[in-house]
């Protein structure tokens, strides 16, 4: 499961830039310190590969092994 | 599938750095090293001047200010009064390539047990964007207006390449902080550092080749590939010197 902690971002775009499955997108909403963070537009399709998180500066971006329940 | 949790020696408030930039993303994986290495109470943050400073807010465990350039003087210091303390600088260029060049110089030569971890992005990002001793020939700085000049500012230098040439040293690598893949080179070399550091081994100094979009004047999309096709080339990732490689551990 993937989680943006969209409070610490500040929409440098590089996990969209480098997420191999293209399932992130920047948003058009701000958070309170004024940045565009991403969202995820299909999140079954996430192969948990960490690109993401990995290259994230801020650590905003965190991938757990829980499911989501898709039910 | 690979799991992701932000590291403990980062505090829960957002970084005071610019969108973008790689001084958190260092700081990051240092974090996360420190985090894997069980090291988060034994550790302690050298700063220096520069940008690097915005860790006294965002860096959670113990911490040591040092007077410009001086980070290498303050944690020989520290590191042979404290010896079981895991001791790291993490310098700028400006701060360890110009005001501080006879500290690390010195400390790298005398084969202190500590690390240094030094963050080239190429400019003095902090003050607004001068030239660095690192700045690339051609780049436009705010005190090198028509691009940086040769025959007036030398050329930019490569402290890995010089501090390899001393004997003392034990391991001095550079990686680059823009794909994933660097991010990952850049973690082992500094786990390596650490360990080596823990082993009393002596002196690790790691580059890291980083960015600074505000005074590049560049989005943080376009510093990757600025990187990329100026900063990689000239300044060439790899291992530089690894005394122990041989070892069989
Ligand atoms: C003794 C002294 N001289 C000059 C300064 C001004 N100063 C602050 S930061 C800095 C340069 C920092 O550049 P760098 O080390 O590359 O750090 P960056 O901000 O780029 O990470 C300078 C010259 C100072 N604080 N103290
Ligand atoms: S974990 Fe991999 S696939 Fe999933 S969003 Fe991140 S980069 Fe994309
Ligand atoms: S890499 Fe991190 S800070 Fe940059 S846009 Fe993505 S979540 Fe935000
Ligand atoms: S001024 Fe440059 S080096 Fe300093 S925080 Fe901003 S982008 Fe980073
Ligand atoms: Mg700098």
């Amino acid at each position: 499961m993937l989680n943006i902690n969209t409070s610490l971002c500040k929409g440098c775009s590089y996990c969209i830039k480098f997420c191999p499955k293209k399932i992130l997108e920047m948003g058009t909403e701000r958070n309170k310190h004024g940045h565009f963070f991403p969202y995820i537009t299909n999140e079954s399709d996430c192969i948990a590969c960490a690109m993401c998180a990995t290259i994230c500066p801020e650590g905003a971006i965190e991938i757990s092994k829980e499911e989501t329940n898709n039910g | 599938m690979a799991e992701y949790k932000r590291p403990e020696s980062l505090k829960k408030t957002p970084s005071g750095f610019c969108p973008g930039c790689m001084h958190s993303l260092a700081t990051k994986l240092i974090a996360e090293v420190i985090g894997e290495m069980g090291q988060a109470n034994n550790c302690v943050h050298i700063v220096p001047v520069g940008c690097s400073t915005l860790n006294l807010a965002y860096w959670q465990g113990d911490l040591l200010g040092a007077a410009h350039g001086r980070a290498p003087a303050v944690a020989t210091g520290f590191k042979r009064s404290n010896p079981d303390r895991l001791v790291f600088a993490y310098q700028g260029d400006g701060d360890l390539a110009a005001i501080g060049l006879a500290e690390i110089m010195g400390a790298a030569n005398r084969g202190e047990n500590f690390t240094v971890i030094f963050f080239n992005n190429q400019t003095y990002g902090m003050t607004g964007g001068q030239m660095a001793p690192t700045t690339l020939i051609g780049q436009k700085t705010t005190t090198t207006r028509n691009g940086r000049d040769a025959e007036t500012t030398g050329y930019p230098m490569k402290m890995c390449e010089l501090i390899s040439t001393l004997e003392a040293p034990a391991f001095v690598a550079r990686y680059a902080l823009n794909t994933p893949k660097g991010c990952k080179d850049a973690k082992k070399a500094i786990r390596k550092a650490f360990e080596i550091q823990m082993a009393g081994k002596g002196f690790t100094f790691i580059e890291l080749l980083g960015n600074c979009p505000t005074n590049w004047g560049l989005s943080p999309l376009k510093t990757l590939e600025y990187m990329e096709s100026n900063t990689i080339p000239y300044f060439v990732p790899g291992v530089y010197k690894d005394k122990y490689k041989d070892e069989v551990k």
